[in-house]
């Protein structure tokens, strides 16, 4: 294998490494003229967009707009479905993701992705939280113990399940679920967090307990989600996307595009004159 | 009474239907009745100049009583934006309709109460001949009750133009202020008899400059409601004299 094009790692993971650290006003992720089709159906029209370091961003629109398929796309995960034709570039730190000469498992180490149900392995909570640095080869089990505390410390869950890590991860609660998948995802040191609707199956408290989360994670991580909920995206993002139809209407500063959106379909979008 | 023209085809989702008619009635709600509010804020300072001008202090007793209207419909106001605040989680115009309707209405009760203040100046000089003919301060109070007609048309038709142009005109209620004001020290050096009356004058003109005020920080919120464009219209001048 062409060896993978080395997307951005952080030092304390791979000491030595060679470090391409995007300059702080320098874009993570960097979405140009991205068109994508399933079959005959374009999905995705000419989206342009720049993504900033250690920065949250809510990607906002109504059912089909084809907000997750772009987020999707950021880890190529539409790889995995037939009749996917993509043009345009992504380049996440630097990095062209759609060269055939990149390594895709070594992408998806590197921009996680959190779904919209919670998915633990059937296995302990340690397991859980291991599961992806074992891949990685990670075998020493003090090394093991330190990244499982980490992961689960900055997901917040630490506390709960100190005293039962080798319990099922399925004995958690579906919020609990929701940050174990988190500490799994963020248990490689992903550059990117992708988060498709995470909180759409939770409770008020949990889903507060996620939001607190991911404004504690955009020190260390850059974070996408795709949420319907617009206040959720108010809440949360620093910019915010919106799309229809597949075109990314509009993209800006959170606090200015829902007090001063600049388009006519985002205002009614979002002040639920349409949807 | 102004009435808002039917400018209200922005909701109208972008395909055509009406949608959240609950909450467009209720935001139309509240600014018909700012504008209700302001044009009683408007008469109470008509009628409190003119008690003063007659030296009728039965009419100022009455404006005095009046206020307490527009405190009511104020606290109304404010009830309703904070019920659809915290229920309809309004975004976008909306919200900047409604931060601007209830800054408004805030700006509109302390106008009411600068016209109280004023009948309050009159029934202190209970009904006594001026000691000069009240000519700049009717005239402040036509300027002021005109850039409250203006903000109220800007305010309902969405017309920021007007909303900036009538914040000059507060320059011409300060300039009458510091006129008025030098008037009266002349007065009052020239016979001390009259000071305690003159004094309330002054009162009055600053109550009239405060009003003035008050208005183009009105118009201020019409062109953030309309534009979303944060703006300072009046860079304050020093007060008195020069």
């Amino acid at each position: 294998m062409a060896g993978p094009a080395q997307v951005n790692v952080r030092p304390t993971m791979t000491p030595g490494a060679s470090i391409v650290a995007p300059s702080a006003a320098k874009p993570v992720v960097e979405v140009k003229d991205l068109s994508l089709w399933y079959d005959d159906k374009q999905a995705l029209r000419s989206i342009s967009m720049a993504v900033p370091q250690h920065q949250i961003t809510a990607l906002i629109g109504p059912s089909g707009c084809g907000k997750s398929t772009l987020l999707r796309c950021l880890n190529r995960l539409n790889d995995l479905i037939d009749g996917v034709r993509i043009e345009g570039t992504i380049r996440i730190a630097g990095v062209d993701i759609y060269d055939p000469a990149l390594d895709v498992t070594e992408l998806r180490k590197r921009v996680g992705m959190v779904f919209q149900k919670s998915n633990p392995f059937p296995k302990s909570i340690y397991e859980n939280a291991a599961f992806g640095p074992r891949i990685l080869g990670v075998r020493g089990k003090a090394e093991l113990d330190a990244i499982v505390e980490r992961s689960l410390r900055d997901a917040a869950l630490w506390d709960e399940v100190s005293d039962r890590l080798h319990e099922s991860a399925l004995s958690l609660s579906g919020g609990q679920q929701q940050r174990l998948c988190i500490a799994r995802a963020i248990a490689v040191e992903p550059e990117v967090l992708l988060m498709d609707e995470p909180c759409s199956a939770l409770d008020p408290a949990a889903t507060a307990r996620i939001e607190d989360l991911m404004t504690g994670l955009k020190t260390h991580y850059t974070i996408v989600i795709v949420t319907h909920n617009m206040q959720q995206a108010a809440r949360v993002s620093d910019q915010t996307g919106f799309l229809l139809l597949g075109e990314l209407i509009e993209f800006g500063p959170t606090q200015t595009l829902f007090t001063t959106p600049r388009d006519q379909r985002t205002e009614d979008y979002i002040t639920g004159r349409f949807g | 009474m102004i009435h808002l023209p039917a400018w209200r085809g922005r909701h109208v989702g972008s395909d055509g239907r009406h949608l959240r008619q609950t909450f467009d009635h209720a935001l139309q709600q509240v600014e018909d009745d700012l504008l209700r509010m302001g044009t009683l804020a408007g008469q109470l300072l008509t009628r409190a100049v003119d008690a003063l001008a007659r030296s009728d202090a039965a009419a100022a007793a009455s404006v005095i009583e009046d206020d307490d209207k527009v405190d009511r419909l104020h606290l109304d106001i404010e009830r309703r934006i904070m019920s659809l605040l915290a229920t309809q989680q309004p975004m976008a115009g909306d919200l900047r309709t409604l931060a601007s309707v209830l800054a408004a209405s805030i700006d509109l009760e302390r106008f009411a109460d600068h016209a109280e203040g004023i009948a309050d100046a009159t029934v202190r000089l209970n009904s006594q001949r001026l000691v000069k003919p009240v000519v700049e301060i009717p005239y402040m109070a036509q300027i002021v009750q005109g850039m409250l007609h203006d903000v109220l048309h800007a305010s309902a038709r969405r017309d920021p133009v007007l909303a900036e142009a009538l914040a000059a005109k507060d320059d011409t209620v300060d300039a009458l202020r510091v006129q008025t004001l030098r008037v009266l020290l002349t007065y009052m050096a020239e016979n001390p008899r009259t000071i305690t009356q003159a004094l309330e004058l002054i009162l009055v003109t600053q109550h009239l400059e405060r009003a003035g005020d008050l208005v183009t920080n009105i118009a201020e919120r019409v062109i953030y409601m309309v534009t979303g464009e944060m703006r300072e219209l009046n860079i304050e001048a020093v007060g008195g004299l020069r």
